[in-house]
């Protein structure tokens, strides 16, 4: 593409990247507090438990400066919560509280807080508060979760279903019993985390002179975090501070409020001094919210010509102990039957939807949410259906994608789509694969006993989710964001976001946006954030929204204090403000481009002469803007993915060898920031595909609890990955971005299932249960082998 | 064993006595004692690679060494080798390239990479990622990050 000559659209290095790099980071482990008290939770080793006492005794003979809080006193200063939502009457979650009373629902869950002056104290105490337990059985087995005689992980409920639905057409059984071929599959999902390389970190302090509270924290929602604090403590929000500085990655698991995370600031309001709280990596992996862990039966039926002609899909999502809070537990599986084949013509499908309690930690958001299972499954089946119908899997696509002219529909599934590109990203992404070539490289091979698979999968991303969902729900979760853009009186220029900066690179792009419209160097734009008591108010980072939603803001803020500015210059001036634009720093003339005064003199003028200034002229060199996507439910970027990978049928190891991308985010503010948003999301995704799993026992112990046992990419073995784009800017902002940083993640782990099923199909071998491992592979070979 | 011990050490070139816990290892001490924040924990049983140092001119898992163990030792950090410029080439390509997003595992990667450099001579993109292997990063995918080291191979050793 041709480069643009404003800041938009440019692969510029990220300005903060720079400080990261010489070890200038400021993540909330790295403040420095006086008089800080460090805090460690006793947690439970059981997955069901009556807790019968807790006697601190021991921990306090042990560390003499240690003091321990237990569940029941902390209850007295903070309520607990009910994860339901007010638009799902007929979801059920009982109220958790923070620190456990009475009874624990999952191994990790905390019974008690322990603070001392060290670190290593407070942990030291913590190991020695004596726990009475009277265990109970558990629910851990997934697929056995709501029978009859499984233990109820919340006894009251009568029953583990938190939630069930059906969508659809009504149709697709008989769509189905007439299709020429009909495949189906039994596919699961594990269970695993985000697992951010930092974890989780608050340090709260409570100042009782003032009644405030000051949470400095890793976190991907501080406004979440504000709310639930002052809601639960009882403290006026106004007085209720968060700061989120550098964080360490979060992938969706720090968008969560976490009881543990509120009983720091529980503690330090009892107090009345800082407390910290770190939580460690095994303690991470049973406490930290869990996701996918879904099991579904999908059918599909295509005519001899491989168009659809009906899908229908089971899913159950087993859950942890309970939902989160302000943030549905469902979303996973719903996700999942209202995306699934969104992408394709079709007007016959079902889906019915379980969602189950298990004794495992609660079950929250990680990045890409159910589409990953949604692609994987439809893209899966539809690979299969070709084969049946003689028909290339490439081609079976292009057939069934939407027609250009069916846009705006809504799928039989109920996503509203406005228009989708996948046919263009099909194409370029066949293009750069070589996939003829690979296919007839694979044919070659074959012969001599290799087993190369090609995987190609279509996905949908949907992103920057608008008030139409949360807001029915009663969470007090924010979809707008919000900004402030200011003149410096140098002319140089600052921009206040409550966009949350994790490492996604979206306060650079901010920049280029204000740069643009202001018509200065995005060098010359410093763009802060992540306070909830300086910055406009926000809904955070989830959901790919940033650019598209706070970035509206960001454009809509730039462009008002444009006018202002060029009102400014017109006084100055005496010129019309319609005569003049703003480019290369100064204010020039609309027509001729030529230079009349420099931003820097409208600054100086503007915020120290005003004695020069004619009378009645108020400078308004800074400028607040918000945006609330109002215009559709969500956004909905597109796009393919391919990858080729070879599998070793004597060992069951699958070496990646080579992943291509070609996605559709709307209008690209930087391609650099795209691209490794992009590769780090597929990355994550292989993760799913061949590595990450929370393996646990039938008791509902985490057996894999850390990081020797818990496996997560590694740069060896990875492939390259190669990112093509197609851009098809939305049409209901400014900007038309959509959003990116969950797209390599939906669609990965369809590309390498799909390969590796490509690989293992000489064999008559299927693998449909992900993390794919070799011994799944081997067993999977040696099951097609036995008569 | 005693709880407490004098160490007299080296850390960026600067001489450092202190009376240390035993049980202490090298990268509290050097984040909690000395207020060197860059070097990072993500995990503390060895795995991840966040809190890689270089001791006596080697790379090491600050979180597997007690902080008693570097009495004598010259110790680099991030921190010192920044002001030292010493891996400034590599940092540069870090920012250009984008092979880091939230940074937490990029003073380690940094660190791993220069002792790659050391070996003087180009390596096969197989043989970088091998290398890495050690540091976990959560957000790049590796990919830019072994551009970026392939790219100061290239200027270093190329030609």
């Amino acid at each position: 593409m041709a480069e643009p000559e404003g800041a938009v659209g440019r692969s510029l290095p990220r300005s903060g990247a720079r400080r990261l790099a010489f070890g200038r980071g400021r993540y909330s482990d790295d403040l420095r507090f006086p008089a800080l008290l460090h805090l460690a939770f006793v947690r439970s080793p059981h997955a069901h438990a009556r807790i019968l006492g807790i006697d601190p005794a021991p921990a306090v003979a042990a560390v003499p400066n240690a003091r321990v809080f237990t569940g029941a006193e902390i209850a007295e200063i903070c309520a607990p919560w009910q994860g339901t939502m007010d638009h799902l009457p007929t979801m059920v979650s009982p109220p958790q509280h923070v620190v456990a009373v009475d009874r624990v629902a999952w191994q990790g869950e905390p019974v008690a807080a322990v603070v001392a002056a060290s670190r290593a104290e407070a942990e030291d105490a913590a190991g020695e508060v004596a726990v009475e337990w009277d265990p109970l059985p558990a629910a851990a087995v997934r697929d056995r979760t709501l029978d009859e005689d499984v233990a109820l992980v919340h006894p009251e409920l009568g029953s583990n279903l938190c939630f069930s639905t059906t969508i659809g057409t009504g149709n697709s059984e008989s769509a189905l019993d007439e299709a020429a071929h009909v495949v189906d599959g039994r596919f699961s999902f594990s269970r695993h985390s985000g697992v951010p390389l930092e974890m989780r970190t608050v340090i709260a302090d409570y100042d009782p002179g003032e009644g405030t509270l000051t949470v400095h924290g890793s976190h991907q929602s501080p406004w979440h975090q504000q709310d639930t604090l002052s809601r639960y403590l009882g403290i006026p929000e106004h007085l209720v501070r968060v700061v989120a500085p550098d964080i360490g990655g979060g992938f969706g698991i720090k968008l969560h409020v976490y009881g543990d995370e509120i009983a720091v600031s529980a503690v330090s309001r009892i107090l009345g001094r800082p407390v910290k709280y770190v939580v460690d990596r095994m303690e991470a992996f049973v406490s930290d919210v869990h996701a996918r862990d879904q099991a579904v039966m999908a059918r599909l039926g295509v005519d001899g010509d491989g168009r659809i002609r009906g899908l229908s899909v089971d899913a159950l999502t087993s859950l942890g102990a309970y939902g989160s809070l302000g943030r549905p537990p469902i979303s996973e599986g719903m996700m999942t039957i209202m995306m699934a084949a969104g992408a394709y013509a079709n007007e016959r499908y079902d889906a019915r939807l379980r969602v189950a309690f298990q004794n495992k930690p609660p079950s929250g958001m990680y990045r890409a949410v159910g589409q990953p299972i949604a692609c994987a499954v439809a893209e899966q089946l539809l690979d299969w259906a070709a084969h049946a119908a003689g028909i290339d899997p490439v081609e079976l696509r292009r057939r069934n994608y939407w027609s250009d002219e069916d846009y705006p529909l809504r799928t039989p599934g109920g996503l509203a789509i406005k228009r989708l590109s996948p046919r263009r990203c099909l194409d370029k992404l066949v293009g750069m694969m070589g996939y003829d070539a690979l296919r007839a490289q694979q044919a070659e091979l074959r012969k001599t006993g290799i087993h190369r698979g090609i995987g190609v999968a279509t996905f949908l991303e949907m992103t920057s989710v608008g008030p139409a969902y949360y807001g029915p729900s009663g969470a007090h979760i924010s979809t707008q964001d919000g900004a402030t853009v200011r003149l410096e009186p140098s002319g140089t220029v600052r921009c206040v976001t409550s966009v949350i900066e994790l490492g996604q690179g979206t306060h650079a792009a901010l920049a280029q946006i204000v740069a643009d419209r202001l018509g200065v160097a995005a060098s010359d734009v410093r763009v802060v954030g992540g306070d909830t008591s300086t910055t406009p108010y926000g809904g955070g980072a989830w959901a790919s929204r940033g650019l598209t939603i706070g970035g509206e803001a960001v454009w809509r803020a730039a462009e008002g204090l444009r006018a202002n500015i060029l009102e400014l210059a017109g006084s100055i001036l005496q010129a019309d403000p319609s005569d003049l634009d703003l480019a290369r720093g100064a204010v020039c003339d609309r027509g001729t481009g030529e230079p009349r005064i420099a931003l820097s003199e409208i600054g100086r003028i503007g915020h120290f002469r005003h004695d020069t200034l004619p009378p009645g002229v108020q400078p308004e060199l800074a400028v607040t803007r918000h945006y609330v996507p109002d215009a559709a439910p969500f956004a909905l970027a597109n796009g393919v993915q391919g990858s080729s990978l070879e599998v070793d049928v004597e060992t069951g190891e699958v070496r990646l060898l080579d992943h291509w991308v070609v996605e559709d985010c709307g209008r690209i503010v930087n391609p650099l920031l795209v691209e490794e948003q992009i590769r780090g999301g597929v990355v994550q995704g292989i993760g799913g595909a061949l590595f990450e799993e929370c393996r646990y026992d039938e008791d509902g112990q985490m057996l894999n609890a850390s990081f020797v046992d818990y496996l997560v990419p590694m740069a060896a073995g990875l492939p390259d990955i190669h990112v093509g784009h197609v851009e098809t800017p939305i049409e209901e902002t400014a900007l038309g971005t959509k959003g990116a940083g969950e797209a390599g993640t939906v669609g990965a782990p369809a590309a390498i299932m799909l390969a590796v099923n490509d690989a293992l199909r000489p064999l008559g071998a299927r693998v449909t249960s992900l993390p794919i491992t070799p011994e799944s592979i081997l067993e999977a070979v040696a099951a097609a082998e036995r008569p | 064993m005693e709880e407490f011990a004098d160490i007299e050490l080296t850390v960026n070139g600067e001489k450092i006595a202190k009376r240390v816990e035993a049980r202490q290892h090298l990268v509290d001490f050097l984040r909690i004692e000395l207020g060197l924040t860059g070097s990072h924990l993500g995990c503390e049983h060895g795995v991840c690679g966040a809190c890689t140092v270089r001791v006596d001119g080697s790379i090491v898992r600050g979180c597997l060494m007690l902080a008693i163990q570097a009495d004598g030792a010259d110790v680099w950090t991030i921190e010192g080798m920044s002001d030292a410029g010493e891996i400034e080439d590599l940092q540069e390509a870090f920012i250009a390239r984008n092979a880091l997003q939230c940074g937490y595992c990029t003073p380690g990667m940094l660190l791993t990479s220069a002792e790659m450099l050391e070996a003087g001579r180009k390596m096969t993109r197989a043989e970088i990622r091998e290398f890495l292997s050690g540091n976990y990063c959560r957000c790049t995918g590796y990919h830019a990050i072994v551009d970026a080291v392939e790219t100061v191979m290239e200027s270093r050793f190329g030609g």
